[in-house]
């Protein structure tokens, strides 16, 4: 399949002090999609927009194939949304809760409840308010998981779990998938998570789309390269390299040589072979993990117009 | 079932490698024989706990160096060539040699002496196999 299960299209939103700019991102039916961005990014605006929560100022909203925000009833009868801030009557039990959600929703699988209940290690005869976080959250998730929705919208999912728990939802996320039909958009700054789940990956700062793509391909791009440097000797400025010492024509130390570590977005051999002309000795090349290539590039539009 | 493939945080190498080399350990053990039946991308992404795009990539390299064959639409399967073993610890003996050789650069031995130490450890290894 590879019809758009989410589709936005320039969708803009002005705040006194927040402005989400030109965002567009595309998730295939049947995929995941990790949403990666620092605290205040923009992750969540751009959630609740695509979940009809927020009314976007411009640009178009495509969810499961209805517009948003104006089909929005239609459309979240496919989609199940769990965020941190979601609210459960805490002086009703889970039991209660599962109950209220079944006789809203005709999809919902009890078989697949109990499942639940038991994987994720929870009581449902027990109070909302008797429970701890990562119970909390584990609710739910249960609550949306067991309408077997089409498409799952989930803020922060693994945010504030203990490692069992993380485990326990990463893989009830991906039992989802083993349905090809299925499709899941998650946002964390997890990046462990997204990195390890996800078949996309979209990264947003401050309010724009850094980028968004294929995972592997996103992963493959980004290299760190170790450098000996020798006396006297200039590294090439080369486009795509951030961050690190010896950025754009540094050059080795009068005296002896140096030790020079380049971060790089637009990897190719081309580029070592750049600085191997230049004099340079590669110590290393190395891939780097999600949150490295993250912080990498957070710091660097910090520091300035780098990229 | 095949839950114990194991994910490493501090292994440094990209999830798909590392679930190449325990398909890998698993043909070469024999504990995938050839012509089985493997877990299709989306049931080994769910046991595992990594995305599809993660497997299909590993699935594809292994293709690529005749592991396993895909049949459209079918599922993938341990591919049947007879030399499928040995080419395996045939990758793995290379590795491990250029891995030593690296290690012997930073002690400073010449190629002699660790070809000599080689043939110590050969020897010692076929004592201890007596």
């Amino acid at each position: 399949m590879n019809d758009l299960a989410v589709n936005l299209e320039g969708v803009c939103k002005k705040y006194p002090h927040f402005t989400l700019d030109n965002v567009s991102l595309q998730l295939p039916t049947g995929g995941i999609m990790g949403f990666i961005g620092a605290n205040g990014a923009g992750k969540s605006t751009t959630i609740r927009i695509l979940m009809g929560l927020v009314y976007q100022d411009r640009g178009t909203v495509t969810v499961l194939g209805h517009v948003m925000p104006a089909q929005q009833a239609a459309a979240k009868r496919d989609i199940g949304f769990v965020s941190e801030d979601m609210r459960l009557f805490k002086t009703a039990t889970l039991a209660w809760h599962m109950e209220f959600i079944r006789s809203i929703y005709p999809g919902w699988d009890e078989a697949h409840a109990q499942v639940l209940v038991k994987r994720f290690d929870l009581n449902p005869a027990q109070k909302i308010k008797g429970l701890s976080h990562g119970q909390r959250v584990k609710a739910t998730l249960l609550l949306a998981l067991a309408r077997r929705p089409r498409l799952l919208v989930l803020d922060e999912p693994t945010t504030g779990l203990d490692p069992v728990a993380r485990r326990e939802v990463l893989g009830a996320l991906m039992e989802v998938l083993t349905d090809d039909r299925r499709t899941i958009l998650f946002s964390s700054h997890n990046t462990l998570d997204v990195e390890q789940i996800s078949d996309r990956i979209t990264f947003i700062d401050r309010g724009r789309i850094i980028d968004s793509g294929d995972k592997e391909a996103y992963l493959d791009r980004w290299r760190r390269i170790r450098l000996d440097v020798p006396a006297g000797v200039v590294l090439p400025s080369l486009p795509g390299a951030v961050g690190g010492v010896g950025r754009g024509g540094a050059s080795g130390g009068g005296e002896g040589g140096r030790v020079a570590v380049i971060t790089t977005g637009q990897f190719d051999s081309s580029m070592t072979a750049a600085y191997q002309r230049a004099g340079a000795v590669v110590h290393a090349i190395e891939s780097m993990t999600l949150e490295e290539i993250f912080v990498a590039n957070v710091m660097s539009r910090r520091e300035g117009p780098a990229l | 079932m095949h839950s114990d493939f194991v994910i490493s945080q501090t292994d440094g190498r990209p999830l798909y490698l590392q679930i190449m080399e325990q398909v890998k350990q698993r043909v070469a053990v024999g504990e995938w024989k050839k012509g089985d039946e493997i877990p299709s991308i989306r049931q080994l992404a769910a046991t595992t706990r990594v995305s599809v795009i993660t497997i299909k990539r590993a699935y594809l390299e292994l293709e690529r160096e005749g592991v396993i064959v895909t049949q459209h639409g079918k599922g993938s399967v341990v591919a049947n060539t007879p030399t499928l073993t040995p080419r395996l610890h045939e990758q793995e003996l290379a590795a491990h040699l250029e891995h030593a050789a690296r290690i012997g650069a930073l002690l400073g031995l010449t190629p002699d002496q660790l070809a000599s130490r080689l043939r110590d450890a050969a020897a010692r290894f076929k004592e201890d196999r007596k």
